[in-house]
């Protein structure tokens, strides 16, 4: 394998990852305030035909992607109000949500099924495309792309620097606590619910308006489900996740490639790996089984091993939380 | 600063939590907050600190009103608060949990943040490395980092829920140093204990609870004895169960070592004869939980041997299954009867299903309906056999506990017994468990009822922050050695 | 301990009545909202009414494919009812239809030739509810001992199974010259379950679920079993206390609930696909989630609930061609139901708690 045939996997993995960059940075922040939403692939669905078809209606990429960024914050709406202000088990309704969404999208958008629609529109960023290889990789793609490197850097940043982010962490961590340190628990996981949300929704639009460039049934190839698998693959770390999501672009993009030389396996072989890899991390950092192991280590070797392993769910995630 | 409660009132349910609580601590004081479980003194100090609002009456810091609604507004006029349970975020490093609730820009200045933290925590010599992860401190250095946490806040009044429970003695001593110091400062100091040693070396003055009302107060230092007597002021009961006269052991321990997160509880050898009851009596939390837990056969024991006479033989329990005790005629009666012990959703009948063994696929419904009828008449219990037992009141659930014990019994542990029963279930309760005992099974239970324990024990152990006495018979129990003990003064019992 | 003042002064009944209120409510919005939902497609929701009863009924064909869509969806549904009193979300049923389907392909494939095909086919059915018991006690291994979400875990096998079943009919099984996403090479008519007339439906197929389902309700109803799985699903805790063995019962549920789902892939192979395809469980496992939410986990009504479910997805088949529709108008109507149920019950639960 030459290098440019390296650049050219690499590039499509960077293209197969990008939706799923933004589903996974949603959710990883609305299960960072302590919230499932278990909705994503309905709500990628349902947001990916809405955000085209708004896009072509309108003849406007940006209103596609706003069209999309409000249906997911809509969907992610009622997981939040059944689960935090009803109090129902979250698995529950944002399973329904998952399926309930999926059905709308191929109901309501049969009419647009595989019509011709606008796209995000190509821009390599002069200069910066000619350097050899990394210009190919990074800088010869659209805004979309770029927006997804700067929503990791920016969620990271928010997470790990900013005082908001450190609140945010804290409420799917000990929301007594959080509100005993003056913090409106139910409001904020509204909040970072929607947000989630409308992140799904934009990971939706990417897939209509510039991955796969329109509308056709269960176009998503599963994708919210991945993200779901990525997020616990990620430890509920922004950039973990995007690592997460690149991985996963890249098997997809070696799968195709591999696909000329070894036709017997498809590529929705490939797709298995993240939930494998999830439970692979599941089965590593659940159990007791891990810290047994390395309980003969002495302490100062155990520790960094352990905190770089070990990427713990927010302990009241899923919880409900009595705020009175 | 300086604090006045007047005429505080605060009602859960049924329970007059505060009656009439009036409190003043002047500035630059320590001020000890005594008294009992259940006495009223956390209620107190969370209405100070925002935790639960007050039903009237009023608090005046400075001379000033104040309306405190939430622990933000607590913070905001000065007032921080210090759990029992640390209010914090275990799996974040310390600097994060310093950072988090301080106001600020939006961007966090860590540097800055570690400078402050360090400049506070120095003045009391805490040791802490900011990066450390909260969870993996000591429960003496999440207190300092709590401590350090709230002072920067600019808080001039702090509130210790039992703070000396399940710390280091230099932990205690660092502690004791650094709320001196405050109180040199010009701070106020509230400190709750029920640890007359720790008040009477720490504090300025002391208020003693008892049953949500003030009883007295007092200057330090001041006679032990005066103390105790405000704390349990009245003559216990006189006791009422029949002296034991079986010889036979039913349980025996050898050196007992169990442990939480929190303490580690040693228990010397200890021999329990057929019959007999055994009263555990100390402050909620003070280890008792834990070696019932270890009896039953839910906790594992870290160190030292557990037997159990079953069948007339004493059979070696250590290390075996919790079900391996049941079979062994050890039976557990949770205090928190729906949350541990009945199964709200499911009626008499069927827990008197789920604890029958089964005979077979199907449940035979006309032999479990006539157990739970007869189960119902003699326990009393008011309810029919399909009432779900989450509708039954409590004295009834506690019946429905009894009348699910197991026969053989060999052995009962039960955690607050009466807890929530009017007198006549008490009394009735306790004519059953007697009338068992004469058959010969053996009882340990904690209560922080005295007269509960007085009444019905034939020896009792007091359990005071994991300290643990030898037992005393009944007979010889005075109410003042009794208080002095469960205050965690170990005089005439030598104590691990 | 505090008292419940309500429990003592509402009788059962009005408690009863307040919830029918309720669900009554939430069936009549979701029933609005879908219409309107058609509505906004410009059709009329009678036509579309007309047209899933003519759909599902019109012919004695389609009458026939309720039933062979009612069959595995009332296994997995019956499955289903035990891991939810156990107080599990076993997510993973769709991955233990395809493992039986696989197991069950597997068996035939081994065995056509060596016996007799009747035996062959029990023998294959055998083997597609051991694979579901295999995959359902892999992800209740991963809940009990290795404390992972059975939810995730669930997903994850599922996909897991999916890809097995892809790989299995474009590799090692795939079809003499080209692999395609027809599944494998069709089994000998002996193989197959048999039929009513020509239609869909095997009557010795339907028999099994008929079995299944009143066995679960008698086992629900009337077996120590049945009352100890909701004695842990309801107070895990207490279950323990009060002498239950809680490992072995989670393990169990999550044991029969894959046998049962593992059955109906392997009905799916022998009684409807004849082969193996990717699609095997046509997302009936799924579908069998939302029938037991509906219900709230009670078994008696697993057979009118799938029932109206199964009509609706065949019914809804010949939208495309009646009236130029998206056949997932099923899927909207029965997410819909179950979603709505889901917010009426948290409702009334709140009113209940403002109440008192």
């Amino acid at each position: 394998m030459d290098l440019s045939q390296l650049v050219i996997i690499l590039a499509t993995a960077i293209a197969t990852a990008t939706p799923l960059v933004f589903a996974a940075i949603g959710e990883t922040i609305t299960e960072r305030a302590g919230v499932i939403n278990l909705s994503t692939e309905g709500t990628i669905l349902l947001s990916a035909m809405t955000g085209f078809a708004a896009a072509r209606a309108a003849n406007n990429v940006l209103v596609g992607f706003a069209a999309a960024a409000i249906v997911g914050a809509l969907v992610s709406l009622i997981v939040a109000f059944g689960a935090i202000t009803l109090k129902q088990s979250q698995i529950a309704i944002g399973f329904v949500l998952a399926l309930l969404c999926a059905d709308l999208s191929s109901f309501l958008g049969n009419p647009i099924v595989l019509v011709p629609g606008p796209t995000v529109p190509s821009m390599p960023i002069p200069l910066l495309q000619d350097i050899p290889v990394l210009g190919r990789l990074f800088f010869q793609s659209d805004l979309l792309v770029y927006a997804s490197y700067l929503l990791i850097a920016v969620t990271w940043v928010f997470f790990y620097r900013t005082r908001p982010g450190l609140l945010l962490r804290s409420i799917g961590e000990q929301p007594a606590a959080a509100f005993a340190r003056g913090n409106n628990v139910i409001r904020m996981r509204y909040l970072y619910t929607l947000i989630g949300g409308a992140l799904l929704g934009i990971a939706g639009a990417a897939f209509s308006l510039d991955f796969k460039a329109g509308w056709s049934n269960r176009a998503t190839a599963g994708y919210g489900w991945i993200a779901l698998a990525i997020v616990i693959f990620g430890g509920w770390n922004p950039l973990r996740a995007a690592v997460g999501a690149y991985f996963f672009g890249v098997l997809q993009s070696l799968a195709s490639v591999a696909q000329s030389s070894i036709q017997s396996v498809p590529t929705q072989v490939f797709s298995v790996a993240p939930f494998v890899l999830m439970i692979l991390v599941l089965v590593l950092t659940s159990g007791q089984w891990l810290d047994n192991l390395l309980s003969r280590l002495p302490v100062e070797v155990r520790r960094p091993i352990l905190r770089a392993i070990r990427a713990p769910a927010p302990a009241a995630l899923g919880k409900v939380f009595e705020q009175d | 600063m300086n604090i006045q409660l007047t005429h505080i009132y605060k009602r859960f349910g049924a329970v007059q939590a505060n009656d009439d609580v009036s409190l003043d601590v002047e500035a630059g004081t320590i001020h000890g907050l005594l008294g009992e479980n259940g006495a009223g003194k956390s209620t107190l100090v969370k209405m100070l600190s925002g935790f639960i609002t007050r039903d009237s009456g009023e608090i005046l810091l400075d001379g000033k009103s104040i309306s405190v609604k939430t622990p933000a507004d607590g913070i905001r006029s000065g007032v921080g608060m210090l759990h029992q349970d640390p209010l914090d975020f275990p799996p974040m490093s310390v600097l994060d949990n310093f950072i988090n609730g301080r106001p600020g820009r939006l961007f966090i200045d860590r540097r800055s943040a570690v400078k402050e933290f360090k400049a506070i925590a120095e003045q009391f010599n805490f040791v802490i490395d900011t990066e450390e992860q909260v969870g993996l401190l000591t429960m003496g250095e999440r207190q300092q980092l709590e401590i350090v946490r709230l002072l920067s806040l600019g808080v001039r009044t702090l509130i210790l829920d039992e703070p000396t429970t399940g710390i280091s003695a230099s932990q205690k001593t660092a502690l004791f140093a650094a709320l001196k110091k405050l109180a040199k400062q010009g701070k106020s100091i509230i400190f709750v204990s029920h640890k007359l040693e720790d008040v009477e070396e720490l504090c300025n003055n002391v208020t003693v609870m008892r049953a949500g009302k003030v009883v007295g107060s007092s200057a330090i230092p001041c006679a032990t004895s005066k103390l105790v007597g405000m704390m349990f002021g009245r003559e216990l009961a006189t006791p009422v169960k029949p002296a034991t006269s079986r010889t036979d052991t039913a349980i025996k321990i050898e050196g007992l070592t169990i442990g939480d997160d929190r303490m580690d509880v040693r228990v010397n050898d200890l021999s329990i004869k057929r019959g007999e009851v055994i009263g555990l009596a100390g402050l909620e939390g003070s280890g008792q939980r834990l070696f019932l837990l270890t009896c039953a056969g839910v906790l594992r024991p870290f160190a030292g041997k557990l037997m159990v006479n079953a069948d007339g033989r004493l059979a070696e329990m250590t290390g075996k299954s919790y079900h391996q005790f049941q079979k062994a005629g050890v039976g557990y009666l949770p205090a928190d009867r729906l949350r541990e012990g009945l199964i709200w959703g499911l009626t008499i009948q069927e827990h008197v299903v789920l604890r029958t063994p089964s005979d077979g696929l199907f449940v035979n419904r006309e032999a479990s309906h006539s157990v739970a009828e007869t189960a119902i008449k003699t326990f009393n219990i008011r309810g029919k056999t399909d009432t779900r037992v989450g509708q039954l009141s409590g004295g009834n659930q506690q019946r429905t506990q009894l009348a699910l014990l197991p026969t053989p019994l060999n052995l009962v542990l039960m955690e607050h017994p009466t807890r929530g029963l009017d007198i006549e279930s008490t009394i009735w309760v306790w004519q059953q468990l007697i009338m068992r005992c004469q058959g010969g099974t053996s009882i340990i239970f904690a209560s922080s009822d005295l007269d509960e324990i007085v009444q019905y024990s034939d020896r009792v152990i007091v359990f005071s922050g994991g300290k643990v006495s030898e037992p005393i018979a009944t007979a010889v129990l005075t109410a003042s050695k009794l208080g002095e003990m469960i205050g965690g003064k170990f005089i005439g019992a030598s104590a691990s | 301990m505090k008292e419940n003042p309500t429990l003592h002064t509402k009788s059962p009944v009005s408690q009863l009545n307040r919830g029918l209120i309720y669900q009554g409510g939430a069936l009549m919005l979701s029933l609005l909202f879908v219409a309107v939902i058609i509505l906004l497609t410009g059709e009329s929701p009678l036509h579309v009414v007309s047209a899933l009863v003519d759909g599902a009924f019109g012919t004695p064909d389609q009458f026939a494919r309720v039933f062979a869509t009612l069959t595995p969806l009332v296994l997995c549904a019956s499955g289903l009812i035990y891991t939810f009193t156990a107080g599990l979300y076993n997510l993973g049923v769709e991955g233990q239809i395809v493992i039986g389907a696989i197991a069950s392909t597997l068996a035939i494939r081994v065995l056509q030739g060596q016996l007799p095909p009747p035996l062959v086919i029990a023998v294959s059915i055998l083997a597609g509810t051991l694979g579901g018991v295999l995959w359902g006690l892999l992800a209740g291994a991963l809940k009990v001992y290795g404390n992972i979400s059975e939810i995730f875990a669930g997903l994850g096998l599922n996909f897991v199974a999916q890809g097995l079943a892809i790989y299995l009919i474009f590799g090692p099984w795939k079809r003499p010259g080209i692999a395609s996403m027809s599944g494998t090479e069709p089994f000998d008519d002996a193989f197959a379950l048999g039929r009513f007339g020509q239609t869909d439906a095997a009557p010795v197929a339907l028999a099994i679920a008929v079995i299944v389902l009143v066995a679960t309700i008698v086992i629900m109803r009337n077996t120590h079993f049945g009352l100890r799985l909701k004695a842990v699903g309801q107070n895990p805790r207490a279950a323990f206390i009060l002498g239950m063995p809680s490992t072995r019962l989670l393990l169990s549920s999550f044991l029969v609930c894959g046998a049962f789902a593992g059955m109906a892939g392997s009905l799916q192979v022998v009684g409807l696909f004849h082969r193996l395809i990717p699609s095997i469980s046509s997302n009936l496992g799924f579908l069998a989630l939302l029938v037991v939410m509906l219900i709230s986990f009670n078994a008696v009504w697993i057979a009118p609930v799938a029932f109206f479910f199964s009509a609706l997805n065949v019914g809804s088949l010949q939208l495309p061609m009646a009236l130029r529709m998206e056949s997932s108008l099923s899927g909207v109507i029965q997410g819909m139901l179950v979603l709505f149920a889901l917010l009426a019950r948290g409702f009334s639960e709140r009113n209940r708690k403002t109440r008192s």
